[in-house]
C-alpha cells in the first residue's frame, strides 16, 4: 500500500531533492488560525507537514513547543479536534503527506482503533509517537500498520547498529533520525556527524531519512539536505508564531505570514541544496 | 472485568516491565538503550553478593538500620481497638526511608561509571537523600523541584544546598513533582552519557519500578522479622501512604503472599474527591506518562490535570504501575485522606507520641484512625511512619495559627 508520503518521497527523489518537513503544533495558538498555518504551509514550500498534538506533559521537548502545547490546550485543542483540523485540511489538498507527532496518552485515552479509523478518514498518512519505542510496537505502530497508516519512528545518536534493525523493523514512511541527543529545540546539530549518521542508518534501510532537533536557519537547512531526505524544521517555526501573538497571546494578522515567510525561507534553503550521492 | 488471581502476587513483572497491563517502557528512543542498560547493570548487581555486602554494610552504619517497630501504646490506649506498631523510617538517616533506594541506585550508578546523578523531587526528602549520598561518594548532583515546592519545603532546599547539590526550580506546567520528573527526563535524554537518573519512587519506565521496590523492600522485610521478635507472629493489617508509593510498596511487597494480611494504602484526597486532590487511584484512570501505564488524574482528552495535596510528596497525578495492579487485581485496598484529615493526625501523633510525622505519613496515620477503632485488641497494625515532620513543622504552624486566628 502506498501512502502520500511514499508517492512524495518518490516524486522528491525523482526531481533530485530533499524534503522539507515542517512541524507545527495543532491549535496553536487557535483552531482556525492553525487551520490558515497548516494550509498556507505547502504554498510556501512545506514537502511534508507534521503537526503535533498538543499535551500537557511532553517529555521530549523543548520550552518552545511545551508552551505551543499548552497554548493550544488554553484555547481548547483536544486530539477530536485536531482530526478536525486534518480534515479541513484535507479539503483543499489531497496531495501533501501529513504526520501527527505527540505522545502516547491522548490517543490512548480516544481509543486505539477508534483513533487510527478516525486519523486514515481524516487525511492522516502517518503517525510520530515519541513515547513509543519499537519495545511498545503491539499498542499502536502493528495496529496503525494495518489501518494503513505509515508509523514514523525516531532513530538517535544513542541507537546504535546493533539495536538499528529492531528500530527500523516496523517503521514506514521515513525514518526521523533525531540529530542531538536532547530535546526539541536544543543545541545545533553537527552537519559533517549528521552526514555520518545518515550515511550508517541508510546501511540498514531503503527507506528515506529525515532529520530533525536543531536546525533553525535556511542555511542550517541546506547544509542538512545535502547530507539526507529531509530536513525538519519545528521549534524555529513555532517561535516565528509565537512572536507574532499579542500580549495575551492571540493571534493577529501577522501570525498565519509569520509561519509562511520563515517556511518559504526555509524551503528556499533546502531547494538550494545538492541533494547527496545516492 | 475477568480478573485471573496469580500463584504469587510477588513474582512481577514480567521481562517486558508489565505489571498486568501496567508498567511498560513508555520512553523516547534516545532513553532506551539507557534503560536497557540499566536494567543489565541491576541484574548482575543484584546477583552479586559482593553488592549485596557492600549496600548492607551502609544500610547499617550510614543509614542506621535496621529502624525499629515500635509499639505506639498511647495511639493504641486513644484510639481503643488494634495494637498499633509504627514502622519507624524516619529515623533513618535523612529523616525518611527515601535514603534505602539511594543508596541502591547511587552504588549502582557508581558501578556503571557514571559521575553524574540527576533526581526529581517532591518534598525534598528524595531530593536531600540523593545530595546526601552523592556528597558521601563524591558524586555531581541535580535535583529537580517544582517552583511551587521549592516555595513551600525551604527548609529542604537548604539542605540540599548545603549537602553541595544543585536544586534547579522547574517553572514549566503546575511547577510540582510532575513537572520536576519531566524535566529531570529532559536532562537525561540530553546528557545521556555521563547521567544517571536516581528517580525517588516505585514509578518510571522498567526497571525503575522493580527496582525502587526491591530496595525498599528491606522495609517489609525488617517489620516481618520484628513482629515476630515481638508477637510471634505475622502483622493482621498494613497501612501506608502513597504518591507514587515507595515506602508502601517496601512495606507491602514482602508481606503480598501472606493472605492473612489486611493491606491498606492511603492516597492523598487533598481537598475531597470531588475537589482537587492527589488520588489517582480513587479519582483516576489507566492511562500513559512518565514511562509507564498506571492510573493517572487527566481529562477526557487524556491531558494530565493537576494533583493536589497539602503534602509535596504527594502531590502527584500519578501511582507506581505494580499499586495500579495490585488494586485491579483486589489484593491491596486504596483508601485516601484528605488535607484536613492529615493535619488532625498529624497534631495526634505529635501530642500523643512525641514523634512529629512528614505530612506525608499523617495521611496513613488519619487512616489508622478510621481503622483501628473497628477491630479487635489483639489485631496487630502495622504503619509505616515514612519520614519526619521537621520540613513541615513551618507551614503546619502557619495554617495551625491561621486556623486559630
Amino acid at each position: 500500500m502506498t501512502t502520500r508520503i511514499d508517492t512524495r518521497f518518490a516524486e522528491l527523489k525523482k526531481a533530485g531533492r530533499s524534503a522539507f518537513v515542517t512541524y507545527v503544533m495543532a491549535g496553536d495558538p487557535d483552531l482556525t488560525t492553525s487551520l490558515n498555518i497548516v494550509k498556507a504551509l505547502p504554498k510556501a514550500g512545506a514537502d511534508v507537514i507534521e503537526l503535533g498534538i498538543p499535551f500537557t506533559d511532553p517529555m521530549a521537548d523543548g520550552p518552545s513547543i511545551q508552551a505551543a502545547g499548552l497554548r493550544a490546550l488554553k484555547n481548547g485543542m483536544t486530539l477530536k479536534k485536531t482530526l478536525e483540523l486534518v480534515r479541513g485540511f484535507r479539503k483543499d489538498d489531497n496531495f501533501t503527506p501529513l504526520v501527527l507527532m505527540g505522545y502516547y496518552n491522548p490517543i490512548y485515552i480516544y481509543g486505539v482503533d477508534k483513533f487510527l479509523a478516525d486519523a486514515k478518514t481524516a487525511g492522516v498518512d502517518g503517525l510520530i509517537i515519541v513515547d513509543l519505542p519499537p519495545e511498545e510496537d503491539d499498542e499502536l505502530c502493528i495496529p496503525a500498520l494495518k489501518a494503513g497508516l505509515n508509523f514514523i519512528r525516531l532513530a538517535t545518536p544513542t541507537t546504535d547498529d546493533k539495536r538499528l534493525p529492531a528500530v527500523l523493523a516496523n517503521t514506514s514512511g521515513f525514518v526521523y533520525y533525531v540529530s542531538i541527543a536532547g530535546i526539541t529545540g536544543a543545541a545545533a546539530a553537527d552537519a559533517n556527524a549528521v552526514g555520518e549518521a545518515v550515511a550508517r542508518i541508510k546501511r540498514h534501510t531503503k527507506l528515506p531519512i529525515c532529520v530533525g532537533f536543531g536546525i533553525r536557519t535556511p542555511e542550517a537547512a541546506r547544509a542538512i539536505a545535502e547530507k539526507a531526505d529531509g530536513s525538519v524544521v519545528g521549534t524555529a517555526l513555532v517561535d516565528a508564531l509565537k512572536n507574532s501573538l499579542d500580549a495575551e497571546g492571540r493571534a493577529t494578522a501577522k501570525t498565519v505570514n509569520a509561519v509562511a515567510e520563515l517556511t518559504a525561507a526555509l524551503a528556499q534553503g533546502v531547494k538550494g541544496a545538492q541533494q547527496a550521492a545516492e | 472485568m475477568n480478573i485471573v488471581k496469580p500463584n504469587s502476587y510477588r513474582s512481577g513483572p514480567d521481562e517486558r516491565g508489565h505489571f498486568g497491563i501496567f508498567g511498560g517502557r513508555f520512553v523516547a528512543e534516545t532513553l532506551m538503550p539507557l534503560i536497557l542498560d540499566l536494567e543489565k547493570a541491576y541484574t548482575a548487581a543484584k546477583a552479586d553478593p559482593a553488592f549485596q555486602a557492600e549496600m548492607n554494610g551502609y544500610l547499617k552504619n550510614y543509614v542506621g538500620r535496621p529502624s525499629p517497630l515500635y509499639f505506639a501504646e498511647r495511639l493504641t490506649e486513644h484510639l481503643g481497638g488494634a495494637k498499633i506498631y509504627l514502622k519507624r523510617e524516619e529515623l533513618n538517616h535523612t529523616g525518611s526511608h527515601k535514603v534505602n533506594n539511594v543508596l541502591g541506585q547511587i552504588m549502582l550508578a557508581r558501578r556503571m561509571g557514571k559521575k553524574r546523578i540527576i533526581a526529581e523531587t517532591g518534598a525534598g526528602q528524595h531530593g536531600v537523600a540523593t545530595a546526601t549520598l552523592c556528597a558521601r561518594f563524591g558524586l555531581e548532583c541535580i535535583v529537580y523541584m517544582g517552583a511551587v515546592d521549592v516555595e513551600r519545603q525551604q527548609q529542604n532546599v537548604i539542605r540540599m544546598e548545603m549537602l553541595g547539590a544543585t536544586v534547579m526550580p522547574v517553572q514549566s506546567g503546575t511547577r510540582t513533582l510532575k513537572d520536576a520528573m519531566n524535566e529531570a527526563l529532559r536532562d537525561w535524554v540530553t546528557n545521556v552519557h555521563n547521567t544517571f537518573y536516581c528517580i525517588g519512587t516505585v514509578a518510571g519506565p522498567h526497571p525503575y519500578p522493580m527496582m525502587v521496590r526491591d530496595f525498599q523492600s528491606i522495609i517489609g522485610n525488617e517489620t516481618k522479622t520484628q513482629m515476630q521478635e515481638v508477637e510471634g507472629r505475622l502483622p493482621d493489617s498494613l497501612v501506608a501512604c502513597i504518591g507514587g508509593g515507595s515506602n508502601a510498596m517496601g512495606l507491602f511487597h514482602p508481606f503480598l503472599d501472606d493472605s492473612s494480611v489486611e493491606i491498606f494504602g492511603v492516597e492523598a484526597a487533598g481537598h475531597g474527591l470531588t475537589q482537587l486532590h492527589a488520588a489517582s487511584i480513587a479519582g483516576g484512570r489507566p492511562g500513559v506518562l512518565h514511562g509507564n501505564r498506571t492510573y493517572l488524574l487527566m481529562d477526557a482528552d487524556g491531558q494530565i490535570t493537576d494533583a493536589h495535596s497539602i503534602s509535596a510528596g504527594l502531590d502527584y497525578p500519578g501511582i507506581g504501575p505494580e499499586h495500579s495492579w495490585l488494586h485491579e487485581i483486589g489484593r491491596v485496598n486504596y483508601l485516601s485522606a484528605t488535607d484536613d484529615e492529615a493535619l488532625a493526625a498529624f497534631q495526634l501523633l505529635s501530642k500523643l507520641e512525641g514523634i512529629i510525622p512528614a505530612l506525608e505519613p499523617a495521611h496513613a496515620i488519619a487512616k489508622v484512625m478510621e481503622l483501628a477503632p473497628k477491630q479487635a485488641r489483639d489485631h496487630l497494625m502495622v504503619v509505616n511512619l515514612s519520614g519526619r515532620g521537621d520540613k513541615d513543622v513551618p507551614q503546619v504552624g502557619d495554617i495551625l495559627r491561621g486556623k486559630s486566628k
